[in-house]
């Protein structure tokens, strides 16, 4: 197994009493493609923040290859090759397009070689690739404040893309997007998974079905349903609290 | 941040009540006394050899009249012409008529004049009538120690019935025995020292030791009981001057605990706000100048018209600014600090660079004696019977009212609580005027305790936030164990450090201790805090 | 809120900048005429006062401050009002070395000893002040006190997340504890008078026109170095990492930067900066003491930033020459109203100009 999966184990969290997150087990293979659905508050965004080290678990294992996830901060789990879209779409507004997708690229990240960094002709060349892939290469130059919304969804995916992690964490990616763009993103998705795994957290359930991959359903805080999507979409309990009410 | 030597004004009250009794003793008084007391006064014109034994005499007879010639000479402004002794403001003690002053001298004393002038003054304030003038005069005995002391002081306490006095006088009694020749009477002396909680008996104690080989075991048991005592009662006067400072800290920071912990606006003007109210106290006193019977009372007017007073201006500051900047805290951090300045040289051009006396009325002035020697100044202790009181109406005001009720919705969800047909902005401004009318009634109780001068509040901002921070930011309760733990906390350091260095060590402490809790003692868990 | 930065890689021209740049070019060689002046007869109508050589001069220094916090605060976001501690500490490794300077010439005439020890008491020279006879050791410690303070208490701050206002009144506290610590006698810095009556620097008497233009010159190297490492610094990927740390700093974490390490290589460099303007300080103006650490002083050189416009650093220049030209002239026609003033730009620039005079400039060009 060259490329390292995630692997959770009865992780809890715990604030103030209430459990976002409750005895939640969870294994994503090297490669695998993972739809995550839930109701509000089942604790989706939650296990993102304990998978990227912004919340420590109150209980459990989190391990991505080798390395223990929960003793590490948010900029060590990033360089370990995780990297996270957030829901609302979160880019550098004074840096151009360009300079984002730079900040992004998979290079030393001290402040030492950041001071002595040059773009040689190869990075450029990867970014002028994302840039391309994003359908953003004319806006090159403009800061990303004047994006639309759509634009800075794809921009992020693009710093994702930029990181070459080996899981992505994908929250909401097609929130504001045209039925078009949409179908752009689920392709993306789908082709990215082959080399990396992929877990995308996702309301739009046409759009998970696009995915075709494997879907887990949480619910307050646990695992409630595994499977593909026809077989969730069937479980009597999935209905029950999701789909039925 | 001692506002006045407590002692001053109380010593004056004194003198003015002392007087009048005095002359009228001296028309009292029985002729045999007189004739003893005019008797020794020439001889305070002669040689030290003479002088003592006029002052022993005198301090004997028991004589009022005899008190202010005593006290004349011992601050030398006693004079002689002759043998005529006259009094500093030019009568004959002798006869009260206006003397002869042409060619008078000072009359001079030695040391040995000096020790007899202490016993004597001391036995003749003894029989005084008035409570404080018999309890200093206890104090004096009891340094004096002389074993003539022995039988005056036994006669005092058989008449005495003010406890505090008694128990003094019968400490000066100990120390009185503790150099009588007997040493059954020496042993009792050593027996009752023991039992006192005072740095003067323990050094007389090891004075003693020093004296009395033979009775180390019974002076060595007795300080060791002195010195329990006195651990205790330092630590208690320790924890009473913390939560002093602790309840100001307090007052300064419950109005940042709702401006800054509640809305999460941060105001730098917050202690010009408390200096506003402090120089409300001012002008109210300065009006009920002109109507005697209300002047006693002028502080307790100034708390709500300090309340008011810093309440318009935070309303002011915040319709008019500061609404502008909300989500831009660094931008209102620095706009505050602006108004602060304008409002600091406002005041200074108002009412003058220097401080502004403010009295405390004469029901907080005084010091309160507990048991076990632990004395409090009454100021103070008023002042945290008010900062308790202000958070207790404060938790009330937002706990029980209507008002209270929306501020918390706002704060919880502006946006649910607007569709709720709640005026967010009006409680906004409320919200706000409500944390600086806070910050004005602390002002009230800093006029008490620190001068009142246009840069009053500087000196409290930066405590006060931290203050809110070390208890954190948001709970009233973490505002309350923070402010009464950093006042303790300082003064617990400062014996061993400084004022300076202990205020030093506590910012110190407080940095370190962020580091294990960045969000403070009380602090809001959970989603509600990653907002 | 956010500032736009001029983005090295970018080729569009704005003609605004390019004026700016030339500006600030003939104001930089404006300035370097001034000692000159200061040498032409007492009647010539361009004569140029010691006055305003020393006022000048002083202003350069404040300028340097006042890059040193745009930095920080413009670029990275970080506002610290404990700057004029850096400033201050700078200045006091300066005045020890000027004090040592003194020698014999002091008033008690003691060989090694500066006269407030004498006076205090002391025996011998404390620990801490060895070394400071020494020219460049003095320097050394004008970059490295401030640097390790800033260290030190920006690695406590950063590593638990204490950002926004809470570092602000962390470093405010930081400035406002130092000075009650300077203000007692026992610390070995003089108490309250602080240092001064300093007699040479260098072999040169300080009260020369020769040793005024040398400081003045000296400071506006300064000056034009510290302008240019910025500069540099800016251009960089580290200064974009720096803009994005200020824009949105938990992003720049999930990038897998290390937000902490970012943060302080900035404050600390801004703080060393700080320190070797306060050092060239305290010759030019001739005394150091307590009050240099007041919290109003480090607010204040905030504002300057505020005023020029943040996060550009001819912003930073421009506020602090021009709040400091306002404060000289108007502390000497109309004393009373200068705080109001001062509070008013607070105000004014915090509601009405966020981006300060350069914005103003900036939308007046475009």
């Amino acid at each position: 197994m060259s490329k390292p999966g995630l692997y959770m184990d009865g992780v809890s969290v715990v604030f103030d009493g209430f459990r976002a997150l409750n005895n939640l087990s969870l294994i994503v293979d090297p490669g695998e493609l993972r739809a995550i659905i839930g109701p509000n508050g089942a604790g989706k965004t939650t296990m993102m923040d304990v998978i990227t080290g912004k919340t420590r678990p109150t209980a459990g294992t989190v391990r991505f290859g080798d390395a223990d996830l929960t003793r590490m901060d948010e900029a060590r789990i990033a360089n370990l090759g995780i990297g996270r879209k957030f829901q609302k779409p979160t880019v550098f507004d004074a840096l151009t397009v360009f300079e984002n997708l730079e900040l992004a690229l998979k290079a030393p990240r001290d402040p030492w070689s950041c001071l002595r960094w040059a773009l040689g002709g190869e990075a450029r060349k990867r970014i002028e690739t994302v840039m391309e892939e994003i359908g953003l290469s004319a806006r090159a130059g403009d800061p990303a404040a004047i994006l639309s919304h759509g634009q800075r969804q794809w921009l992020e995916i693009g710093m994702l893309l930029m990181q070459d992690p080996d899981l992505l964490l994908v929250d909401e990616p097609v929130a504001g997007m045209t039925d078009q763009e949409t179908e752009h993103t689920a392709a993306l998705l789908r082709r990215i998974a082959g080399t990396r795994s992929v877990v995308v957290v996702e309301h739009d359930l046409e759009f998970v079905r696009a995915l075709n991959s494997r879907v887990t359903v949480l619910h307050e805080g646990t695992l409630l349903s595994e499977g593909s999507i026809d077989t969730v979409q069937n479980d009597p309990r999935v209905i029950e609290v999701y789909l039925g009410r | 941040m001692e506002k006045r030597a407590a002692g001053q004004p109380a010593a004056r009250t004194i003198m003015t009540r002392i007087l009048p009794l005095l002359l009228v003793l001296l028309f009292a008084l029985p002729a045999a006394a007189q004739d003893a007391f005019l008797d020794a006064l020439p001889g305070l014109a002669g040689g030290f050899g003479t002088q003592a034994e006029a002052v022993e005499r005198l301090g004997a007879g028991g004589d009022a009249r005899a008190l202010p010639v005593l006290r004349a000479l011992s601050d030398s402004t006693l004079r002689k012409n002759g043998s005529t002794v006259i009094l500093p403001d030019g009568t004959d003690a002798a006869t009260g008529r206006p003397a002869d002053t042409a060619g008078a001298e000072t009359v001079r004393i030695n040391n040995r004049v000096r020790s007899a002038l202490r016993g004597a003054l001391g036995r003749l304030q003894l029989v005084s009538a008035h409570a404080d003038e018999r309890y200093a005069a206890a104090d004096s005995v009891f340094r004096s120690r002389s074993a003539d002391n022995v039988a005056p002081l036994e006669a005092a306490i058989a008449r005495e019935s003010v406890p505090r006095v008694k128990e003094r006088q019968q400490l000066a009694l100990a120390a009185s025995r503790l150099v009588a020749a007997d040493a059954a009477v020496k042993r009792q002396g050593i027996a009752t020292l023991g039992e006192a909680s005072s740095e003067d008996a323990r050094a007389l104690l090891l004075e003693a030791r020093a004296a009395n080989p033979d009775m180390t075991a019974e002076i060595d048991r007795a300080v060791a009981s002195i010195d329990s005592r006195l651990t205790f009662k330092r630590a208690a006067e320790t924890l009473f001057q913390g939560l002093s400072l602790g309840s100001v800290l307090l007052l300064a920071a419950l109005g940042l605990a709702i401006t800054f912990g509640v809305m999460g606006v941060i105001n730098m003007a917050h202690g010009e706000f408390v200096m506003l109210g402090a120089y409300t106290t001012f002008v109210v006193q300065e009006a009920c100048r002109g109507i005697p019977w209300l002047l006693p009372w002028s502080l307790p007017l100034s708390v709500p018209a300090a309340f008011l007073v810093a309440g318009l201006a935070g309303t002011a500051l915040e319709r008019g600014l500061i609404r502008h900047l909300y989500g831009r805290p660094l931008e209102t951090l620095l706009m505050t600090f602006g108004v602060g300045m304008i409002l600091q040289q406002a005041v200074r051009l108002a009412f003058g660079a220097q401080n502004r006396e403010v009295l405390s009325p004469a029901w907080m002035q005084g010091i309160l004696s507990l048991p076990g020697g632990i004395n409090i100044t009454q100021n103070r202790l008023w002042v945290i019977v008010f900062s308790l009181l202000v958070l207790g109406l404060t938790l009330a005001a937002i706990r029980l009212t209507r008002f209270g009720l929306e501020m918390r919705a706002v704060v919880q969800n502006r946006r649910t609580a607007a569709t709720m047909g709640i005026r967010t902005g009006r409680v906004d401004a409320l919200t706000f005027a409500f944390g600086s009318g806070l910050a004005g009634m602390a002002g009230v109780a800093l006029s008490q305790i620190d001068n009142v001068s246009p840069n009053l509040g500087t000196g409290y901002i930066i405590d006060s936030f931290m203050v809110v921070v070390f208890g954190g930011v948001g709970s009233l309760i973490g505002t309350l164990v923070g402010a009464m733990g950093l006042g303790v906390l300082n003064k617990v350091i400062e014996p061993w450090a400084g004022a300076v260095l202990a205020k030093v060590a506590v910012l110190v402490i407080i940095m370190l201790f962020i580091q294990r809790r960045p969000r403070g003692l009380f602090a809001l868990k959970g989603r509600a805090a990653e907002a | 809120m956010s500032a736009t930065t001029a983005p090295a890689g970018t080729t569009r021209g704005i003609p605004a900048r390019q004026i700016l740049r030339g500006a600030i070019l003939i104001a930089i060689l404006l300035l370097a005429l001034l000692p000159l002046l200061n040498h032409l007869p007492a009647d010539s109508a361009f004569r140029v006062s010691d006055f305003t050589v020393a006022v000048t001069g002083k202003w350069i220094c404040y300028a340097v401050l006042a890059l040193a916090i745009d930095l920080a605060w413009g670029y990275a976001g970080i506002l610290s009002l404990g700057h004029g501690a850096f400033f201050a500490l700078g200045g006091y490794a300066m005045g020890m070395h000027l004090m040592r300077l003194i020698g014999p010439r002091g008033v008690y005439g003691h060989p090694v000893l500066p006269d407030f020890m004498v006076f205090l008491g002391y025996r011998e020279l404390p620990w801490y002040w060895l070394g400071f006879d020494h020219f460049p050791y003095a320097i050394l410690m004008a970059m490295v006190v401030p640097g390790l303070l800033a260290f030190v208490v920006g690695y406590l701050s950063f590593r638990s997340r204490i950002t926004g206002v809470y570092f602000s009144i962390i470093t405010q506290a930081m400035t406002y504890a130092l000075m009650l610590a300077f203000f007692r006698n026992d610390m070995g810095f003089g108490g309250n008078n602080g240092f001064t009556d300093f007699k040479q620097l260098l072999g040169v008497p300080l009260n020369t026109q020769g040793a005024r233009a040398g400081l003045f010159y000296a400071a506006l190297a300064l000056l034009a170095g510290s302008l240019v490492l910025c500069r540099h610094i800016v251009g960089t990927k580290l200064g974009r990492v720096l803009v994005a740390v200020r824009d949105a700093e938990s992003r720049v974490r999930f990038l897998g930067y290390s937000v902490t390490a970012f943060k302080l290589t900035v404050f600390v460099l801004s703080a060393v900066l700080a320190g070797l303007a306060g050092a060239l300080y305290v010759p030019l103006v001739g005394i150091i003491n307590p009050g240099e650490f007041a919290p109003g002083n480090s607010i204040e050189a905030v504002i300057w930033v505020a005023v020029g416009g943040r996060g550009t650093l001819i912003g930073a220049l421009l506020g602090a020459f021009s709040v400091n030209a306002l404060k000289t002239w108007l502390t000497s026609v109309a004393p009373d109203l200068w705080l109001f003033v001062l509070g008013g730009l607070f105000v004014a620039v915090t509601v009405f100009l966020p981006r300060g005079l350069i914005g103003l400039f900036r939308s007046a060009a475009k």
